[in-house]
């Protein structure tokens, strides 16, 4: 198992945001985790890579107690974080955000590859290589910031939300470099709103209501359900 | 403390179509002109007194540009402004004195290799008495910052500002203390002679009791080493900041701190190093002060701290090119207003100018408007 969640309890301030969730990650998963507005999803993610404390409860990634470990220290086992909202650095340039992206990497040569394979991914970004995060456009500093995201080789990448304020053909598009990027052997777990499309791309996906994950399975099983269709595919 | 995106007119004292407002335009446009006619009188009827003026403003200038460096990288980092900053300069003058003084740091090159001619000699002290005050400053400012400013972190930022102003109150009167210093001005002891030197068709060295031709413009060796130093501390900051991982990793920091921390960025490491490298600087600025106006004290920091900060303000807080050149507007009008006006009102004309800059432009002159955060 890659990635052990077990029991996780969040609090801001009086607010109970995750109720006891547990879920797992297997190594070459995409995993999904849908729900509504405010139901604890992008909490979730911030407490598996360390940007919130939790309560209580444990997380073990790759065999080992991540729960009390600093994010800075998480990164550097091999999960990666692209957080909700882009976050893109605005006063560096796409190159400096892509090499922040790489900061736990030492070999130059390795950078460099990454870089390349970015780009692969996302060609838009060459182009735009020495403007600055802040002056591209919302769709370009998507791109941005999933890109950054795989800068440091991940084995396990959360992703919030990469399809946010995407047109539609650079939807499919970043859903198939999801595919892609999975099919190189990185795992994902991926938080969407676009549940039609996340459960599509999944091997498994669990559904989060109001900090307690109230629906697990494969991804066709979930897509079949008919609270999901209601709720979450509005069919 | 107000958002300073929402001031954004030219001059936001009153509003714009009010009497008042033209009468305070006015008042400034007549300061200005009237400050502008004393200048070009003086530089007209005694043009090389006026050049010695600027001479030594520059002086100044560069030395306060040491301390403004980090000012504005702490602030661009934590949003502190780090009072005790001008004492770090301070304990930088007082750890060269006593290398100078008790442990003959200076001199080391001469002692080892008797043979190296006096020149290397006195360079090679120089800059070991310089890196040691760089050290022990580096480190008083991380710890400074590990004891009093991290556990504030997250708290409202005028506490910071509050334990800041402590700190340095700590520093000066803990010095102060008659069994830890004392309140008197020592005299410092220069790790290598002054040389001085007149232009007046050509440059020629000034030998003693010799009286320089009248209409001379005289320059030291000082002069030149605090205008090479800070150079060199300006150009290897840009470096540091555009060029280098851990520069880049600083401007990311400033940015957004817990991105930066997904990044896999140590923030609190990223921290301590903006304070360890103004502290540097600081204590660049405090040794070679020391050596220009070689008298030193414990509340020795207090107005060159301050001018220092004024000169950030000015350039706009956050912009590293903004200090150095808040700075050099600091020095010169220290220097001329002392000439041409009086020295008393030299540090009161220091002042109005931030006023007056800020007035006009409230973000200092390289200053950026702050941005929200997505
Ligand atoms: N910093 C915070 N302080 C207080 N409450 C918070 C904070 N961040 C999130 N919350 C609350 O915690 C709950 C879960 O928020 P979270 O951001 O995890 O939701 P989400 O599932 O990602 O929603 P969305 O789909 O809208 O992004 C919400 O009720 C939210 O209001
Ligand atoms: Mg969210």
């Amino acid at each position: 198992m890659l990635l052990e969640v077990k029991d996780l309890h969040v609090y801001y301030g009086a607010i109970h945001a995750l109720q006891g969730i547990s879920f797992e990650v297997n190594q070459g998963e995409i995993v999904s985790l849908i729900g509504a507005n405010g139901a604890g999803k992008s909490t979730t993610l911030r407490a598996l890579s360390g940007l919130i404390r939790l309560r209580s409860g444990s997380i073990t990634f790759k065999g080992e107690n991540i729960t009390l470990a600093p994010a800075d220290k998480i990164v550097t086992l091999g999960m990666s974080h692209v957080p909700e909202g882009r976050k893109i650095f605005a006063p560096l340039t796409v190159r400096e955000n892509l090499e922040m992206g790489a900061y736990i990497i030492k070999d130059r040569a390795e950078i460099d590859r990454m870089t390349e394979r970015v780009f692969r991914s996302f060609p838009r970004l060459k182009e735009r290589i020495n403007q600055l995060g802040g002056t591209l456009s919302g769709g370009e500093q998507q791109m941005l910031a999933t890109g950054r995201g795989l800068m440091n080789k991940p084995t396990l990448i959360l992703l919030d939300e990469p399809s946010m304020g995407l047109s539609p053909i650079l939807v499919e598009e970043i859903f198939r470099i999801i595919k892609e990027i999975n099919a190189e052997g990185t795992s994902i777990l991926l938080v969407e709103q676009n549940a039609q499309m996340a459960l599509s791309v999944s091997h498994r996906a669990y559904v989060l209501e109001t900090g307690l994950i109230t629906l697990a399975g494969t991804a066709k099983e979930i897509a079949s359900n008919p609270q999901v269709k209601e709720a979450y595919l509005g069919i | 403390m107000q958002s300073v995106s929402k001031h954004q007119k030219p001059i936001t004292i009153v509003s714009p179509n009010s009497f008042l407002a033209w009468i305070g335009k006015f008042l400034l446009i007549l300061l200005g002109l009237l400050a502008l006619y004393v200048l070009a009188k003086n530089l007209i009827a005694k043009p090389s007194l006026f050049a010695q003026n600027v001479l030594d403003g520059l002086k100044l200038g560069f030395v306060y540009a040491l301390i403004a460096l980090g000012y504005t990288m702490v602030y661009g980092i934590v949003k502190l402004i780090n009072f005790a900053h001008g004492d770090v300069f301070m304990v930088g003058a007082f750890v060269s004195y006593f290398a100078i003084e008790n442990l003959g740091l200076h001199v080391w090159p001469m002692v080892v290799f008797p043979n190296i001619t006096p020149m290397l000699g006195s360079i090679l002290g120089t800059i070991s008495v310089i890196l040691l005050a760089m050290v022990i400053c580096v480190l008083l400012a991380i710890t400074i910052e590990r004891v009093a400013y991290k556990p504030l972190r997250d708290a409202p930022r005028i506490a910071a500002l509050i334990t800041a102003i402590g700190v340095s109150f700590f520093l000066e009167y803990f010095g102060l203390l008659q069994f830890v210093f004392s309140a008197r001005f020592i005299s410092y002891k220069r790790p290598f002679e002054e040389v001085t030197w007149y232009i007046n068709d050509g440059i020629h060295a000034i030998e003693k009791g010799v009286a320089t031709p009248p209409g001379s413009i005289t320059f030291s060796n000082i002069f030149v080493i605090i205008i090479v130093a800070t150079v060199l501390a300006q150009i290897f900051l840009q470096y540091l900041v555009r060029k280098t991982k851990i520069g880049i990793a600083m401007r990311a920091t400033s940015f957004d701190k817990p991105t930066a921390r997904l990044m896999g960025i140590n923030v609190d490491q990223v921290i301590s190093f903006t304070f360890g490298i103004g502290a540097a600087f600081a204590a660049l600025g405090g040794v070679l002060f020391a050596i220009a106006y070689p008298s030193i004290r414990t509340l020795m920091g207090v107005y060159p701290g301050l001018k220092a900060f004024v000169a950030a303000v000015l350039g706009g807080i956050g912009s590293i090119p903004g200090a150095f050149v808040g700075a050099l507007i600091m020095g010169q009008a220290e220097s001329l207003t002392a000439s041409y006006i009086s020295t008393p009102m030299r540090d009161a004309i220091a002042f109005s100018i931030l006023i007056i800059v800020l007035l006009i432009r409230p973000t200092g002159i390289f200053g950026e408007p702050e941005k929200e955060k997505a």
